[in-house]
């Protein structure tokens, strides 16, 4: 699949390879816009790298940004899917550190450090994550809470409950194999590990928001549930399912910072589902629902990372990125909204200076 | 001809307001009967009640001449009933395509189905056939229904629901807040849609598109029927001298 399919496919959903009309507006937009995030995740490479030519694009320094995203980004996939239904997830980084704490409990009780202790860790990570994110999909489907309280309120019980487990004492007895061959492994040559599984998740996450049923019916839920409804899809059921998944892949983040840190982190991820979420709106994927992909959040949760290690390099206080990504985000989202205005709600919040009459699909057309 | 659906009287209590107070209705197949009234007269009431919608108080329901019980829009469709509610019920942000197959999307072959990949291309050759027949004017099949106008919105709602429905489509004010052109490309489609042999059953306020595209109209007043008049017998005098309450049929 190459960039631009996937890009391409960012816009109206699962939208078929073979196009027998030019692309619609909205797809136009998504394009432009995941096009645009691309190119700004290149130029701020382009920077960092003329300014930094002999440290900067080194494969030792790349593998460290693509392995300090690698995390994020199977919690990205999750968010985005959230997201999109018109929802929002901020349990992410408290369930990633109950699922890491019940794990490597497990693990503990478990014993050894191969292979088979790190099977069992990721079940029950992943067992862990999905049981929050079942109980946040029931209560945001069922019980009809909106989702921000939901999950806000899973944020604050998951972490309470990793803290009465451990006493508040982060756990630190993750396998040697978990640690050396998952968390700082690489595959082969300088390819790390977490990339590798990232990289699958990222794939998986895009084929089922694109091009399967499952992935239409979370962009039509987000657009018009009301629609759904009329049309016989089971909307409670299908939010159920995408809370899940955003429960399960926090699991299974659990189970990889344990690799990584080598903590459970405790304290370390107040910040991880906003920051998640900043990167999911940063790729193009809306905050109202019905519009987004998984190849933008992957680029959008690249941005602050290359930025963080890029000011370090170049000897700027590294807290600048959280400046810079706070105006990245913003503005990316301001323009974004312009845009859309302009195309979807045109017919009530249409922009004059942004519409061209007669370019196909307006009024005089019908 | 029995009617292929039939409704004998309805009432619809909401507390202690009665929408609906015995309301008869009925339609035969390939006919478009337009149901007309004052604001609050009913209509929506009862076609949200045949519509499975919405159940009724009391009174009975006969599809092809059987008793049926609507429980859910879902029951209607089994039968072959769809709706096209004046909202319309489109995701914008999804092609014609999608939307033409939501809920009914057409999987592929063998496994790739079984594990939720649909077969796009046949539901874009049905869509498009379904356009073509009934003559909407969709130009982009890939597009978001958002970014299309309001004409062509009604057009692939109507498409959609004539496309599905095997006995009867009931439209909702299908051409309120639409210019000339697109209203007259509406009334079109209704007329197609009946030449298929589909009963359309359609709400409207304006008089005109009720004489230029109606077989037989039933007029609405307080909550049940107070007429049934065949185009070629009636003039719009009579017919708002009936929805004012000035002038009933007795059989009605």
């Amino acid at each position: 699949m190459t960039l631009t399919d996937i890009a391409s496919a960012g816009g109206g959903g699962g939208s078929a390879a073979v196009e027998d009309a030019p692309a619609g507006r909205l797809q136009r937009i998504a394009r432009v816009q995941a096009l645009q995030i691309v190119l700004l995740l290149a130029i701020t490479v382009a920077v960092f790298a003329i300014l930094r030519p002999n440290t900067f694009l080194t494969p030792f320094n790349i593998r460290g940004m693509v392995q300090n995203t690698s995390i994020y980004i199977v919690l990205g996939v999750g968010m985005t899917f959230v997201i999109i239904t018109g929802g929002i997830d901020l349990s992410i980084g408290s369930v990633l550190v109950f699922s890491g704490v019940v794990a490597d409990k497990v693990m503990a009780s478990y014993g050894g450090q191969g292979w088979d202790t790190v099977l069992v860790g990721t079940v029950v990570a992943c067992a862990s994550g999905l049981a929050w994110g079942l109980l946040n999909g029931v209560l945001v489907a069922k019980a009809k809470v909106p989702p921000l309280i939901v999950t806000l309120g899973s944020l604050s019980a998951a972490l309470g409950f990793a803290q009465i487990l451990t006493k508040g004492l982060d756990l630190r007895d993750a396998p040697r194999t978990l640690v050396d061959k998952v968390g700082f492994g690489n595959i082969v040559g300088q390819v790390p590990t977490l990339a590798v599984i990232a990289g699958v998740v990222a794939i998986g996450g895009i084929i089922l928001l694109h091009r399967t049923r499952f992935g239409l019916h979370t962009y039509a839920i987000g657009s018009n549930a009301e629609a759904g409804r009329r049309v016989g899809l089971k909307v409670d059921r299908h939010l159920i399912k995408i809370y899940a998944l955003a429960g399960l892949l926090a699991g299974f983040a659990g189970i990889l910072n344990l690799g990584f840190f080598q903590s459970t982190t405790i304290g370390g991820q107040s910040n991880t589902a906003l920051n998640v979420i900043a990167g999911v709106a940063i790729g193009g994927t809306s905050l109202f629902g019905g519009v987004g992909s998984v190849f933008g959040t992957v680029i959008g949760l690249f941005i602050p990372i290359v930025l963080q290690n890029g000011f370090i390099q170049i000897n700027v206080q590294p807290f600048w990125q959280q400046v810079v990504v706070g105006a990245v985000l913003v503005t990316v989202v301001y323009v974004d909204q312009l845009r859309r205005a302009a195309a979807v709600g045109g017919r009530k919040h249409r922009l004059p200076f942004l519409s061209q009459r007669g370019r196909g699909t307006r009024e005089e057309t019908a | 001809m029995t009617p292929v659906l039939e409704a004998k009287g309805i009432s619809k209590l909401y507390g202690h307001v009665e929408a609906l107070t015995g309301a008869n209705f009925d339609v035969n197949a390939g006919e478009v009967v337009a149901l007309i009234g004052d604001n609050g007269a009913g209509k929506s009431t009862l076609v949200r009640i045949l519509s499975g919608t919405e159940p009724a108080t009391s009174g009975q329901m006969l599809f092809d001449g059987k008793p049926v019980v609507l429980t859910s829009p879902v029951d209607a469709r089994a039968l072959g009933i769809e709706t096209v509610f004046q909202d319309l019920a489109l995701a914008a942000h999804l092609s014609p395509v999608q939307n033409m197959y939501l809920g009914r999307e057409v999987m592929r072959k063998g496994l790739a189905g079984l594990l939720g990949f649909m077969d796009t291309p046949s539901m874009r050759k049905g869509s498009r056939d379904a356009f073509e027949k009934l003559g909407a004017t969709v130009r982009n099949l890939n597009g978001p229904v958002g970014a299309m106008s309001g004409g062509q919105r009604q057009g692939i709602a109507v498409a959609r629901a004539a496309a599905w429905a095997q006995k009867v489509v009931f439209l909702d004010e299908p051409t309120a807040a639409l210019g000339v052109v697109q209203t007259k490309n509406v009334l079109e489609l209704v007329r197609r849609v009946s030449d298929e042999g589909i009963a359309v059953v359609f709400i409207s306020h304006s008089m005109p598109h009720v004489m230029e595209v109606a077989d037989r109209i039933q007029v609405m007043w307080r909550g049940r029927r107070v007429a049934t008049y065949r185009k070629e017998d009636t003039s719009m005098e009579q017919l708002v001298a009936a929805m004012t309450g000035a002038v009933s049929q007795v059989a009605a």
